[in-house]
């Protein structure tokens, strides 16, 4: 009998979800190490050397910057044992490249994560859905894919338990502040000129400390995405900009930025919410249950006082 | 008739009647952040930003025209405090509300020119002026400017135990001015020193 409930804890700790639980060896040596070095010999530097055969001299060539990478960046990503032919055609490993070859199709995240239970706890599938909805699949074309924010070159995830909410805040804004507070990553999907970001939020009272504080996606994604970083990207009209929606009891960011905490945290009585304060302060969510009745107990006894006093100088 | 002496001069009365404007506009508009509701707003939460800030910079501004004044005039002597006998003072003064003035009997300490405050009053002034009015303005500013603030202190957000101190020494303000505005009624009639407050005359009684 005891041996059965050992088993049947151990199935229920195996079989429960963990964020950290890792698929990928980060300690170990990068699989495709030797054979990358290869490439990255080229396209982790500005300025490349090749042999020219026709005329034997040594050639240096500046790289085109979009093709260039960082190994150390590389080797820290989620795709860290991948060998670059294992996305890219092996005709790449001969030099010059073909010219036809930057024709080649690229994989999706789902090409190569869909439908395999090794990453449900990922939800690429999800993902994939609520992407389909938001303005950046409607609005363009199939030019903008996964690779538009995320660089499979360096991915690695993002949103861990034990990483602060002021380094998810930066890390994820820097993924929407590269296009859309840059107007030449921009126009590589949109023709419209676009007012610099602090411009257009300049409704916001010190715009600076809300980019700090929170995420675009809190205020720019569907609030009933499921996912634990929104893909559903709203159109600008659809933006929150009633700022009760955040500065309230019952603040959007539980549902949001603090969704984390909140699966572990249970709020107490819609007050105060210790991850909130160890974190950061928003006005009108920070509220402290003490503080709140102690300051209505005090002015009660004040007005009461106040009330006794009026009596007796009436009545003597 | 009562005897009436001279005792708020004219950058007083203008200081004090600035003072109790934004007062009023910084616990309205306070108590609307803090305690916001989207279907219930006292104040819509942008509006009550915008006026908190403006506010509190002219109480802040205002501050600066209260020190200067009370360096400048006589108005400043009216906050020393002598420590020798303070106690026994302020429990004369206590006893006088709780239970001489039911009596109609004289004030332990009338109010004259050399004498503007009585002894409980002149502690709770000079702890308000002094102590919680710099507070809450250090704090304010700094609400205002959160980049200035230090970002962790124990672990806790340096910006929230700002918030916190600023609000809380808000809130004892808000109780300083209930009490204070009541026992303005207390004087030759309930009207007269909010009379005085108006006109500069104290009315003896």
């Amino acid at each position: 009998m005891k041996r059965l409930y050992i088993f049947i804890i151990s199935l229920f700790i195996i079989s429960l979800p963990s964020y950290s639980q890792m698929l990928v060896d980060f300690e170990g040596e990068p699989a495709a190490f030797e054979d990358n070095q290869h490439c990255f010999d080229c396209h982790s530097k500005k300025i490349y050397t090749y042999e020219n055969e026709y005329t034997g001299r040594i050639e240096r060539k500046a790289m085109n910057p979009n093709f260039i990478l960082n190994p150390d960046k590389f080797y820290l990503g989620v795709h860290r044992h991948f060998s670059c032919t294992d996305c890219h055609s092996p005709d790449y490993e001969t030099f010059p490249h073909q010219a036809e070859l930057r024709l080649e199709e690229m994989y999706s995240c789902l090409d190569c994560h869909g439908g395999d239970p090794t990453y449900e706890q990922y939800h690429f599938e999800l993902i994939e859905d609520e992407f389909g909805k938001s303005v950046h699949a409607n609005r363009h074309d199939e030019h903008f894919s996964c690779w538009s924010c995320h660089d499979p070159h360096s991915y690695s995830a993002l949103t861990r338990r034990d990483m602060k909410i002021s380094e998810i805040v930066r890390q994820h804004n820097n993924t929407c502040a590269s296009c859309h507070d840059n107007p030449d990553r921009f126009q590589l999907i949109s023709d419209s000129l676009k007012r610099p970001l602090h411009q257009i939020h300049d409704f916001l009272p010190n715009y600076k400390l809300h980019f700090n504080a929170v995420r675009c996606i809190e205020c720019h994604s569907s609030p009933t995405d499921t996912l634990w970083v929104a893909h559903n990207i709203l159109s600008k009209d659809l933006a929150v900009k009633n700022c009760v929606e955040c500065h309230s009891a019952n603040t959007l960011l539980m549902s949001s930025l603090y969704k984390y905490q909140n699966i572990e945290l249970r709020r107490s009585r819609g007050t105060l919410n210790a991850m909130l304060i160890n974190e950061s302060y928003v006005i009108g969510a920070n509220r402290n249950i003490y503080l709140n009745i102690g300051s209505l107990v005090i002015f009660g006894l004040t007005l009461l006082g106040v009330l006794v006093h009026i009596i007796f100088r009436i009545i003597k | 008739m009562a005897e009436k002496i001279y005792l708020y001069p004219v950058w007083l009365r203008i200081w004090h009647a600035i003072n109790a404007l934004m007062f009023l506009v910084l616990i309205a508009t306070g108590i609307s952040m803090q305690y916001s509701h989207p279907d219930a707003p006292l104040i819509r939460f942008d509006r009550a930003v915008s006026w908190h800030n403006i506010a509190g910079i002219i109480v802040s501004l205002n501050y600066l025209i209260f020190l200067m004044g009370n360096l400048i005039t006589k108005n400043g002597s009216f906050y020393k405090i002598k420590l020798k006998g303070l106690i026994k003072s302020l429990i004369k003064q206590f006893d006088y509300y709780l239970r001489g003035l039911f009596k109609r009997e004289p004030a332990p300490f009338p109010i004259s020119e050399e004498r503007k405050f009585n002894p409980l009053q002149k502690v709770t002034y000079v702890g308000t002026m002094y102590v919680l009015v710099p507070i809450i303005i250090i704090t304010g500013l700094a609400l205002l400017f959160p980049e200035t603030i230090v970002s962790k202190v124990f672990n806790y957000s340096g910006i929230y135990l700002t918030a916190l101190l600023h609000g809380t020494v808000g809130f004892l303000l808000s109780v300083f001015l209930v009490i204070h505005v009541y026992f303005s009624t207390i004087g030759a009639s309930p009207s007269s020193n909010f009379k005085g407050m108006i006109n500069g005359w104290h009315e003896k009684h």
